[in-house]
């Protein structure tokens, strides 16, 4: 009898997966009333829980202000925490709607992997971390070093690309988590750590004696960093790509979460801003207000999260706005 | 001649054969050998053991509320008080403990009774602990309804989710078990060699990669659009690996069972399910409990990994407060304790394990 | 009375009454049930990857890798392919597993025998360290081993010398290396000798105390033969070989045999762990050889190194072995948790570096599951034989 049953309700369980209905995410993360974000295990400034597990940072903001501009509430988004090594899978396999966790745009990803790279919200590049005492000025004087790293991500490329073209040696030790990469430094394990050069501060901090080490002058690569989603959804996709345009949009115009009440009919641009143009991505007309006001705009998101008031104390450099000098160029909302 | 019929008192034993120095002649020096292994012993324990125990209780800060306070030669304990909120219930909402807490007390209570020998329904409430007792925990502890408030399970954690992984599993493989079991024995060709497949199969290849699979391949395999929540997706890669080791301890009771029971119950009459459920599977389970009080500690202790697909459970919730930059350099205290809390679970299991053991074995001891 | 006389003809069942055909629906329901489950699951991934744009098949692994693996046994450079990094981390892995077998079951045997001692503080430490370390979760063990040890090592300038060139320090432990000069070859063949005359030489000193009952020292002899023999040829053929010892180069040691200490901090914790288990099988193995056999070989007047090896341990083995089967499966399993340490073994390597550059999940998630499945196989079928041949000592 346990058989027979047990036969026919493996069955018709398979039966009811096999026939559920596929659906865009839009609608699927509309009718579950939350948006699934993909973010780091903790990595401060960027995604990082704090001790009652709530989730913020540079990366968060983003899904936050997708869930803002779809849902029309900046708090409904859950948040999943991966590795370097599951991120592309987890997304690929559906189980969260965004990955917006530090990760490299390149060839490879958007093409083979089945994803889409929605747009860039922070352009880094790959930089080194040593210790004082060692002593040394510049990444060149670096052969026969242990390296440690994240495993798992484009730094473990570059790295490879960069000692070989310089006729050096090294031997990398590639851990899990960037906790663990930054447990091994401390310990001493390595020589020197390689990351994205924003990693790399937010990892010194957790350092006990963050003087102790310095970022060296080198940048290696290009690191433009951006939320991620699955290829072949273009309505969320752009949904996506525009929460972040209105994000940095909303900074050029100078809308801030304070002041875009007041502001609302200022000029044409920000008319333009405010009102509307929602139904041309299949979402709210107020998605962009929504965004500014529960979120803030990309330089309030910026400054919070790792700003140079925060213990990170990065200077927006590149990631300034390109009228200010950075590269940070959105196209209009019009 | 006057008899004396009265018992003179038993004289003490010679003076050659008590005291603490014939015991120590006896046990450690009765040979060469013997002196010299443990006179190593002891170097070896004066050796370890102070400086163990002055490290871990008489140097050791035992309250105080941030890292100033703590004593530079010993543990500094204080840094696991300063988190014992998160290493009980993760992320769980603070005003919100005595959820799992009611849970956690009810569970208790139900269990008592099991242990009372004149209570009479112990069947009854054993059913109730594993058949209905998980729904109300769940409402419990995730919320809901009720008016209850829901708790995401990202939330979860800690020991407490600890808990709830080995518990599930286990409980979760027991039917699962018995059935492969029962099909691993059967005579039908198909069902054998379908459940010795999934039973090698499962028990070939390592948790981890279970896990990794569970947590980020399964939505591959379904439909698009169908979600699950990520902790029920590990809870069902550790059920269904589980369920093949449960089936192998449901198996060694099997067969331990004598053949003669086989023959008697189809002498009755009795049809395969009833013989199974009625005469077999009961005698067979009740040899084999101590085996599956072995499997739950090899479980608990294999929930873990679950770190390595990013659910805090216990050992990750240390592992994220030994990279506070408050409070660097813990690592010894995290570990220490973090296996002090397993340990006493684990080892209060296997001794549980091995008094039923010894009360259980009595029937087939030949 | 009546119906005794009667004769009751068995009336034919009816079709879904008789056991032939029920077991045979039974069996073709299961297997639709399987064949539909499977179809639906690969049909469902297949257009899952399908629509997602991820690429498929086993392409890639002729691709270069171009990264770094920080311990391999086998040519590899940034160069080499994706497939590469497969075979790397394969023998990664067999490295560990072979160390942690060999070590655990040392270890294991030693603590099994100890907790058996006579001498009360022997037996008493042996069980405090069972009962200790089998009751921690391994990965914590891992860790502990490998970040709170790790903290305290010094660092490779102030590394600690152990004598004989050997350090150690937080960059793992450097053992002076061998390196053979020509002339070396014939002390290999002197040792391959000596090895083949070791088997005769057993051979003849079995067939001799069958025949004679005359005991040789079979041990001694061994030792010569094996040793003592290619050590002879090594210094008559003047010594072809040179030491090569560990020294500080730049930011490390160079030199000699360098073992990282994630592979040590693993190995450690997998012998420690599984050696407790291992120690116990050991202790059951050893208390279900009846107490008779013991008194009645002291009777015969043997010793008691004789008793152990000639009477209880054979006779223990056939209980030991399909436990310790049991555990060495399970090291072998539980290697897989280099990857929270970072040792490249084939999880950490293969299952996440290449996987997460070339993204392709289903196929690299087959080959290593289909790794451990194999090594399952392999190891159990091994034992079964070693089991087969102890029991037909069974007299």
């Amino acid at each position: 009898m346990k058989k027979i049953t047990s036969t026919l309700l493996i069955s018709s369980v398979l039966a009811l997966a096999a026939t559920s209905v596929s659906a865009g995410t839009l609608e699927t993360v509309k009718s579950k009333g939350h948006v699934q974000c993909g973010v780091s295990t903790g990595l401060a400034g960027f995604s990082n829980a704090d001790a009652s597990g709530n989730w913020q940072g540079l990366d968060v903001d983003v899904c936050r202000a997708v869930a803002a501009a779809v849902l029309g509430d900046a708090t409904k988004v859950k948040f999943t925490p991966l590795t370097a090594k599951e991120r592309f899978t987890a997304l690929q396999s559906g189980e969260i709607d965004i990955l917006s966790r530090n990760t490299t745009w390149t060839l490879t990803r958007d093409g083979s992997l089945g994803l889409n790279f929605a747009g860039v919200n922070y352009y880094d590049g790959q930089g080194f971390m040593v210790s004082k005492a060692i002593g040394v000025k510049s990444a060149l004087e670096l052969d026969g070093a242990a390296v440690c790293l994240q495993s798992g991500t484009t730094t473990e490329l570059n790295l490879a690309d960069y000692f070989s073209a310089n006729g050096m040696t090294y031997k990398s030790i590639n851990y899990d988590t960037s906790d663990a990469t930054i447990k091994g430094f401390e310990a001493g394990r390595c020589d020197m750590l390689t990351s994205d050069q924003s990693q790399l501060y937010s990892l010194r901090i957790k350092l006990e004696n963050p003087s102790s080490a310095i970022v060296l002058p080198e940048v290696i690569s290009k690191e433009p960093l951006g939320p991620v989603v699955r290829q072949g959804d273009d309505e969320w996709f752009n949904i996506v790509r525009w929460s972040l345009n209105a994000m940095i949009n909303a900074e050029e115009l100078g809308l801030t979460s304070a002041n875009i009440d007041s502001m609302k009919t200022k000029s044409p641009a920000i008319e333009r801003f405010v009102g509307g143009q929602g139904g041309k991505l299949g979402i709210d007309d107020a998605w962009s207000y929504n965004i500014i006001k529960q979120v803030g705009n990309y330089g309030e998101s910026f400054e919070a999260n790792v700003g140079l008031d925060t213990p990170l104390a990065i200077a927006r450099g590149l990631n300034d706005l390109w009228s200010r000098g950075g590269i940070m160029y959105a196209p209009p909302i019009r | 001649m006057p008899v004396n019929h009265k018992k003179s008192p038993s004289l003490p034993p010679p003076a050659s054969e008590v005291g603490i120095v014939v015991w120590v002649k006896k046990n450690l020096f009765s040979t060469y050998a013997n002196g010299v292994m443990s006179l190593a012993a002891i170097v070896l324990i004066l050796l370890l053991l102070p400086p163990l125990l002055d490290w871990a209780f008489f140097s050791a800060t035992w309250s105080g509320s941030n890292r100033a306070d703590c004593n530079e030669d010993g543990a500094c304990w204080i840094f696991i008080a300063n988190r014992i909120d998160q290493v009980f219930y993760g992320f769980y909402p603070a005003e919100l403990h005595w959820r799992p807490n009611l849970a956690g007390l009810l569970l208790i209570g139900l269990t008592i009774p099991l242990f009372i020998k004149s209570f009479h329904y112990k069947n009854w409430l054993g059913a109730f602990i594993l058949i209905i007792y998980p729904f109300i925990a769940y409402f419990l502890i995730h919320g809901g309804s009720f008016g209850l408030e829901v708790v995401s399970t990202t939330k979860w954690g800690g020991l407490m989710l600890t808990l709830i992984l080995s518990a599930v599993g286990i409980v979760a493989s027991l039917p699962l078990g018995i059935l492969l079991a029962l099909g691993r024995r059967s005579k039908m060709p198909m069902f054998k060699s379908v459940c010795v497949v999934y039973i090698e199969f499962w028990r070939g290849i390592p948790l981890i990669t279970v896990l990794f699979m569970a947590s980020v391949m399964l939505p591959l395999f379904f439909p698009e659009g169908s979600d699950f929540d990520k902790l029920l997706r590990a809870l069902i890669g550790i059920t269904l690996f589980q369920s093949a080791y449960m089936a192998e301890v449901v198996r060694g009771g099997l067969q331990a069972i004598p053949k003669g029971q086989y023959e008697a119950s189809e002498a009755l009459g009795l049809n395969y399910p009833k013989s199974m459920g009625l005469i077999i599977l009961p005698q067979a389970l009740k040899l084999v409990i101590p085996g599956i009080v072995n499997t739950f500690i090899a479980l608990f202790k294999d929930t873990t990994l679950v770190l390595i697909i990013g659910l805090f459970d216990l050992l990750a919730i240390i592992n994220l407060a030994l990279t506070d930059s408050e409070w660097l350099g813990f690592d010894d205290e995290g570990y220490v304790f973090a296996a002090f809390v397993f340990w006493v679970f684990c080892f209060a299991m296997s001794r549980y394990s091995i008094a039923l053991e010894a009360k259980l074995h009595t029937g087939h001891k030949r | 009375m009546s119906e005794l006389e009667t004769v009751q003809k068995p009336s034919n069942p009816a079709v879904w009454n008789n056991p032939k055909y029920r077991a045979l629906f039974f069996q073709a329901l299961l297997i639709a049930g399987l064949v539909y489950f499977f179809y639906s699951v690969v049909d469902n991934t297949l257009s899952n990857m399908e629509s997602r744009g991820i690429s498929t098949g086993f392409g890639f692994l002729t691709e270069k890798a171009g990264f770094g693996i920080l311990q391999s046994l086998v040519q590899f450079n940034e160069d080499s392919s994706y497939g590469r990094t497969f075979i790397v981390g394969l023998v990664n892995t067999g490295l560990v597993a072979v160390l942690g077998i060999f070590m655990a079951t040392l270890l294991g045997f030693g603590m099994g025998v100890a907790r058996l001692s006579n001498n009360w503080l022997v037996a008493k430490l042996a069980t405090v360290y069972i009962e200790i370390f089998r009751n921690i979760p391994l990965l914590l063990q891992i860790f502990f081993w490998y970040f709170a040890v790790l903290a305290g090592l010094p660092s490779a300038r102030n590394s600690m010398s152990l004598g004989l060139g050997i350090e150690f320090n937080v960059r793992g432990l450097y053992l002076p290396g061998p390196v053979a000069e020509p002339g070396f070859l014939i002390t290999v063949v002197a040792f391959i000798i000596g090895f083949i005359a070791l088997l005769f030489m057993r051979q003849w000193a079995r067939k001799r105390q069958d025949e004679t009952g005359q005991q040789f020292p079979v041990g001694w002899s061994s030792l010569i033969l094996l040793i003592g023999f290619p050590l002879v040829v090594f210094w008559a053929s003047g010594m072809p070989m040179s030491i090569e010892y560990p020294v500080l180069k730049g930011f490390n040691f160079a030199g000699g045999i360098a073992v990282v200490p994630e592979l040590l901090a693993l190995v450690l914790a997998l012998t420690i762990y599984t050696g407790a288990f291992i120690a116990e099988t050991v202790r059951a193995g050893i208390l279900a050889v009846d107490h008779g056999q013991t008194e009645a070989s002291l009777a015969l007047g043997l010793k008691r190194g004789q008793l152990m090896k000639l009477v209880i341990i054979p006779q223990a083995m056939r209980v030991i072995i399909p436990p310790l089967t049991s555990q060495y499966l399970n090291l072998t399993k539980n290697s897989s948790l280099a990857t929270a340490i970072g040792y490249p073994d084939l999880v950490n390597v293969f299952m996440g570096t290449t996987l997460n550059q070339t993204g392709q999940a289903i196929e690299i998630t087959a080959m290593t599951m289909a790794v451990y499945l194999t090594a399952s196989l392999l190891i159990s079928s091994v034992m079964n034989w070693y089991n087969k041949k102890m029991a037909i000592v069974e007299r």
